[in-house]
């Protein structure tokens, strides 16, 4: 099984330990995984503001990028996302149709192809978990509120499987964190507020280490909690999982 | 002026925003409860979607059946193709009966249409007889939502109206003292009034009657009490069979308000002895929507207000921000179809979360069409000169590894080395007003990764 790691740009750039982390957790799964070294972005930044035409030979490279892969893994189910659903302005070529389908976020890969549901290790903390939209409604990793009123998903469930640890019960479970691409430059205003009323949720529920599948909506919830020096600390679900010592 | 500018000035006020944001939150809830309780209501939402998806792709056919239908059952068939047209029919109407005060019962069509200042303007009082509609019309104000047209206001500011419009005590602000007293105020305006002004919520080819929802009843009321009854319908609002309406009236409530239904269902179908009734059926660029293979899917909304109350933006900015008369995520995409360059901003007033289409009860792809809408928006040039530009910078830049690698560490060294005082500043960086930026690590993933690797 010939495994890509796709470390999203922002990741990578602001968030080595998370690419780091995301290496080593394979890596313990049994599975290696390559980094091409030639990799940028998605081109979803472009895309969501509008500018898709201008993305397309971002879209180009990462199939070129990606095309000798059986399976990408990213960190981002974001990113995953818009590969699968927005890939679709290219012409759907075999090699465009196969990186499409062969882009995984890293916790549906670890849940649903390599069929690991539990993991050891220990974590007595609070933790709260903020899920990512595009992660949950986009790619369906969790149930959604608008449906039913059982909270479930993979990632809770990987989460809960470690010993030790209280996932915070949030008053909404699943409301947008206001992140939002460059939603969060050009509606600023409204961007914070809502990333504040996040926090609060978690603050007024316990959360002392909160938690994600997804780095993007993560930075702009840490970028509230350090301004506001929350006693807060914000990590990707991945550094708990891999076993990431907390100070 | 645009979404963000005017989403700033009401999310300023803190408390009222708290108090917005956890009203409505409130209403989805009570949505979310009365949704869990039904075991086929995701059925029922794919069995509307499909019910409008065939009266949209034969809505000539349908038409002409409800006109045939209404015509046969006594009813005056109008049509008119645009806003002017549908005033100026409603106008002559009300002329011919020589009537100059008129009560209309919530339509967000005719809010649409802008009617009431046409009305105005001819000299015809025109009363709102909703009570949410009846407090924003005294204010001049234009509804902020859907179903709950004055949920911007606190009953703090309705004491204060009443007090200035209907001389309520000053100061008094007790809902039940004031519904009281709206009450008592529009009890002479429904008496006096020989024409009554509704909407309709659906309209039936099969019977070619129309179907009116309201919890407070005050459109039976007006309409039962006047002579003449005028009811404005956009061209969507058809549904084929009586049978059908079920699905509807059982999504309809529950979306809006998580009622299992609304109060009052009236149906009208031919005028009682001595009375007329009349159908408006109003283009205003329908059929142009129609016609967008991307966005007619919009034209399914039976303006239930659902994705109003879901939408954490909305929530958060309130309906005036989208200066349109139907706000909220299913307004921004609506509202390009009428004025592209006006409402430009509006597809971009949304972070794509989805829970608009998740909450749709006729599935409406809300999220999805705003995403398509902003690539028309940037084809047509109604984005921001300087966004499109260092967008097509980040694309080149982004394409090649290269650059990527060298402008990231550039990026994080400067954010490293400059001064925060420079890096935050917040006439400069939005980000910065309220957020602190990443703090710049010294190595990237990528510089790490090839160490690691040569090791």
């Amino acid at each position: 099984m010939r495994v890509a790691l796709f470390i999203p740009c922002y990741v990578d750039q602001f968030y080595p330990q998370v690419g780091i982390a995301s290496l080593q957790l394979l890596q313990k799964l049994g599975v290696r995984a390559h980094f091409p070294a030639q990799q940028t972005c998605c081109g979803q930044p472009l895309a969501n503001s509008g500018c898709e035409r201008d993305a397309l030979p971002i879209y180009r490279h990462f199939v070129d990028t990606f095309q000798g892969y059986d399976y990408v893994v990213a960190p981002s189910g974001s990113c995953v996302y818009h590969v699968r659903k927005h890939f679709d302005k290219l012409e759907q070529t075999a090699e465009v149709q196969h990186v499409r389908a062969a882009t995984y976020d890293l916790i549906d890969f670890i849940t649903q192809i390599l069929g690991v549901t539990e993991l050891p290790g220990r974590f007595p903390h609070k933790v709260g978990l903020h899920l990512s939209c595009h992660g949950q409604r986009g790619l369906h990793q969790a149930n959604e509120s608008e449906l039913t009123p059982v909270r479930d998903g993979q990632l809770r469930r990987l989460l809960a499987s470690l010993e030790g640890i209280e996932l915070t019960e949030l008053d909404r479970n699943d409301e947008c964190c206001g992140f939002g691409g460059t939603f969060c430059v050009s509606e600023e205003a409204i961007s914070a507020r809502m990333g504040q009323d996040r926090v609060q949720d978690h603050l007024r529920n316990g959360t002392t280490i909160l938690t994600g599948g997804d780095m993007s909506c993560l930075m702009h919830l840490q970028g509230i909690v350090r301004r506001r020096q929350l006693p807060m600390q914000v990590l990707h679900a991945v550094e708990i999982l891999n076993g990431e010592v907390v100070t | 002026m645009s979404h963000s500018l005017r989403a700033a000035t009401f999310v300023a006020d803190a408390d009222r925003t708290t108090w917005h944001d956890e009203t409505l939150w409130f209403v989805r809830q009570k949505r979310d409860k009365a949704v869990y309780a039904v075991p086929e209501f995701q059925e029922l939402r794919e069995l509307a979607s499909q019910i409008k998806e065939h009266t949209l792709g034969r809505l000539d056919e349908y038409l002409k059946q409800f006109e045939a239908e209404a015509r046969r059952n006594g009813v005056h068939v109008h049509w008119a193709a645009d806003a002017a047209e549908h005033n100026d029919i409603i106008l002559d109407i009300i002329r011919r009966h020589n009537d100059t005060r008129v009560v209309k019962s919530k339509s967000m069509l005719t809010e649409e249409c802008h009617l009431n200042p046409h009305l105005l303007g001819h000299g015809i009082e025109v009363i709102d007889t909703d009570l949410g509609e009846r407090i924003i019309q005294l204010r001049e104000e234009a509804p902020s939502h859907l179903v709950l047209p004055a949920i911007h206001l606190k009953k703090e500011d309705v004491g204060a109206t009443f007090h200035q419009h209907l001389g309520t005590e000053k100061g008094n602000h007790d809902p039940q003292q004031l519904t009281e007293a709206a009450r008592q105020h529009l009890r002479a305006k429904f008496l006096a009034a020989e024409v009554a002004i509704s909407g309709v919520n659906f309209a039936v080819a099969e019977t070619g009657g129309v179907v009116i929802c309201t919890n407070e009843g005050n459109a039976d009321l007006g309409v039962n009490l006047a002579r003449v009854h005028i009811a404005s319908m956009g061209i969507e609002k058809l549904i084929p069979r009586l049978s059908d309406l079920g699905v509807f009236t059982r999504l309809l409530a529950r979306s809006a308000t998580g009622q299992p239904v609304t109060t009052y269902t009236s149906h009208y179908t031919k005028p009682a002895d001595g009375r007329e009734l009349h159908v408006v059926i109003v283009d205003n660029g329908r059929t142009q929507q129609l016609g967008r293979p991307d966005f007619r899917a919009s034209l399914k909304c039976i303006r239930c207000g659902a994705c109003m109350n879901t939408c954490p933006v909305y929530r958060r900015s309130g309906g005036h921000s989208y200066d349109f008369t139907v706000p909220g995520p299913i307004g921004a995409i609506l509202s390009p179809n009428i004025d592209l360059k006006k409402h430009s901003s509006l597809p971009f007033a949304s972070t794509l979360c989805g829970s608009c289409t998740d909450v749709c009860p006729v599935k409406i792809d809300i999220h999805t069409q705003l995403y398509k809408w902003r690539q028309v928006l940037a084809e047509a040039g109604e984005i921001p000169i300087a966004k499109k530009w260092s967008l097509r910078f980040m694309g080149r830049f982004l394409a090649s590894p290269k650059a990527f690698g060298l402008g990231g560490k550039l990026a994080r060294t400067g954010l490293r080395l400059l001064p925060h005082q420079l890096t935050h500043a917040q006439a400069l960086n939005p980000w910065a007003v309220a957020r602190e930026l990443p703090e710049p690590p010294k190595q990237s993933f990528r510089e790490w990764y090839a160490r690691a690797v040569k090791q």
